[in-house]
């Protein structure tokens, strides 16, 4: 320690505050112009982190199913007697799904039907939702070198959750459909009409961009739209519902309020590169433009 | 609570503090940074406890600000700045907002700090439901600011209120804590 004078070291501890100050106002300003350092150092944290929060996970999930069954013992009887009334409705079910499965299987064969490849997909849990004040996502901790790439989809048993936006080395990070800056777009199952599915941070995005003269219906489903490049068009999102006339909603199929266990998909779409349009004639170089085969329209001119 | 005072200015001859004396010392001094850190570290893991993320910042800043008032030397600025720097890396909103605001907020606890020790508990209660309304509203403009849109208020008014209903109740776990195990005197 070197020896200061009482006052010196006084006047050196009063500076301390206002320089860290400093340091904070720069840090902001860093943030700003580097997100992607920012991103590096969190998701290093987070991958240190992952699995302390998946410790913590695990007996919470083990308490709840603990609680379910004991719930479930309660009122066995009951859920016998709906069950057997289910087996045989469903049996039925059966009997229509497997002859409408030849028939289409046949009606297919006929056709020549290119079937679309089957999607890999790489399963992980939700460790943590960092979802804060003014962002809805989560991060999952899965093995990222089995191939997760990024803008890849994400579903849980039930319906889309959302699209990875970054990769760390053992855990990326989910946008949910419900977050302020997710768009994607849907097609209505009943009235055909395409829209856009904004979120807005609440648990039901909004539906924006249907068309006027043909209105989602209230309880029809909402599948994604193959438009965009990274996403297969079919998958099940949600259902529609009025808030009030004129205001529809998505209620999502995906629990997204508690997320479990999720499947990243890799559809491999991001890989396809569209050919030259067909009859589209190469850029030629200007040096080039002498031995066209045809004068050019514009010498002549 | 008692003062905060290192041996050496202690009137008397004592015999230098061993080498255990001086770790229990260290540890009761260093109690209350890590006791926040590791509150701030407990609310950002996953228990689906509602209101988790609005918690955060009405634990961090009532510590902060409570310690700064009454033990400056185990709630320094440096350690405000590690605890900043940790709870904007855990979040996921703009780097280095929070690490801002409690910095600020230490800075007013202690510079009123021989006032507000003083002060009755409703007192500075009042004061710290001031001081932590403009440490909300400072995040709230500068979040609003550095993202480009305006985000909803309602949050940070939900934060802002559950901070200020639990400061009385950390107060007194915070007073028990700093006249037992926290307490570098009773080394």
């Amino acid at each position: 320690m070197i020896p200061l004078s009482i006052t010196l070291r006084q006047a050196l501890e009063r500076l301390v505050l206002p320089i860290l100050i400093v340091a904070a106002l720069g840090i902001i300003l860093l943030g700003q112009a580097d997100r992607a350092l920012t991103e590096r150092v969190r998701m290093g944290l987070a991958d240190i982190l992952a699995p302390a929060y998946g410790l913590v996970a695990w007996p919470q999930e083990q308490a709840r199913t603990l609680l379910g069954r004991m719930r479930d013992m309660g009122r066995i009887e009951a859920e016998n007697q709906r069950l057997r009334a289910e087996n045989a409705n469903l049996r039925h079910w059966y009997d229509v799904a497997a002859a409408l499965a030849d028939e289409n299987a046949s009606l297919k064969a006929n056709l020549h039907w290119m079937p679309d490849p089957s999607p890999s997909f790489v399963t992980g849990r939700v460790v943590r939702d960092t979802s804060g004040l003014y962002a809805r996502s989560v991060l999952v901790a899965a093995n990222v070198d089995a191939g997760i790439h990024k803008d890849e989809i994400v579903l849980d048993g039930s319906g889309m959750v959302g699209r990875v936006t970054e990769i760390g080395s053992r855990s990326v990070r989910v946008l949910l459909i419900t977050d302020a800056s997710s768009r994607i777009p849907v097609r209505l199952e009943v009235s055909h009409g395409a829209a856009i599915m904004a979120g807005d941070n609440s648990g039901t995005p909004r539906l924006i961009y249907y068309p006027q003269d043909n209105p989602p219906i209230e309880g029809e489903r909402v599948v994604t739209n193959g438009e965009i490049d990274t996403m297969p068009p079919g998958l099940p999102v949600g259902q529609i519902h009025y808030v009030r006339p004129g205001q529809p909603v998505v209620i999502p199929f995906a629990s997204l309020g508690h997320l479990d266990i999720v499947r990243v998909f890799d559809y491999g779409r991001s890989a396809v590169i569209p050919p030259d349009a067909p009859g589209r004639i190469p850029v030629r170089r200007p040096a080039d433009s002498l031995s066209l085969p045809f004068p050019s329209p514009l010498r002549r001119g | 609570m008692t003062p905060d005072q290192a041996p050496e200015f202690q009137p008397g001859i004592q015999p230098r503090p061993s080498l255990w004396r001086r770790l229990d010392m260290l540890s009761r001094r260093g109690l209350p940074a890590v006791l926040t850190a590791l509150a701030v570290l407990l609310l950002s893991a996953p228990f689906g406890v509602p209101g988790q993320a609005e918690l955060l910042p009405g634990i961090l800043l009532s510590s902060v600000f409570f310690w700064s008032v009454f033990r400056p030397a185990s709630m320094s600025s440096p350690i405000v700045f590690l605890l900043g720097i940790l709870v904007d890396l855990l979040g996921f909103g703009p780097p280095g907002v929070m690490l801002l605001v409690v910095l600020l907020v230490h800075g007013v606890a202690l510079s009123g700090r021989y006032g507000f020790s003083r002060a009755h508990i409703l007192v500075l209660w009042l004061v710290f439901g001031g001081v932590s309304l403009g440490a909300t509203a400072l995040q709230w403009g500068l979040i609003s600011a550095l993202s480009l849109h305006l985000v909803p208020a309602i949050a940070f008014a939900f934060q802002w209120v559950l901070g200020v209903g639990l400061f009385p109740l950390l107060c007194v776990v915070f007073s028990t804590l700093g006249r037992s195990i926290a307490n570098p005197d009773r080394a």
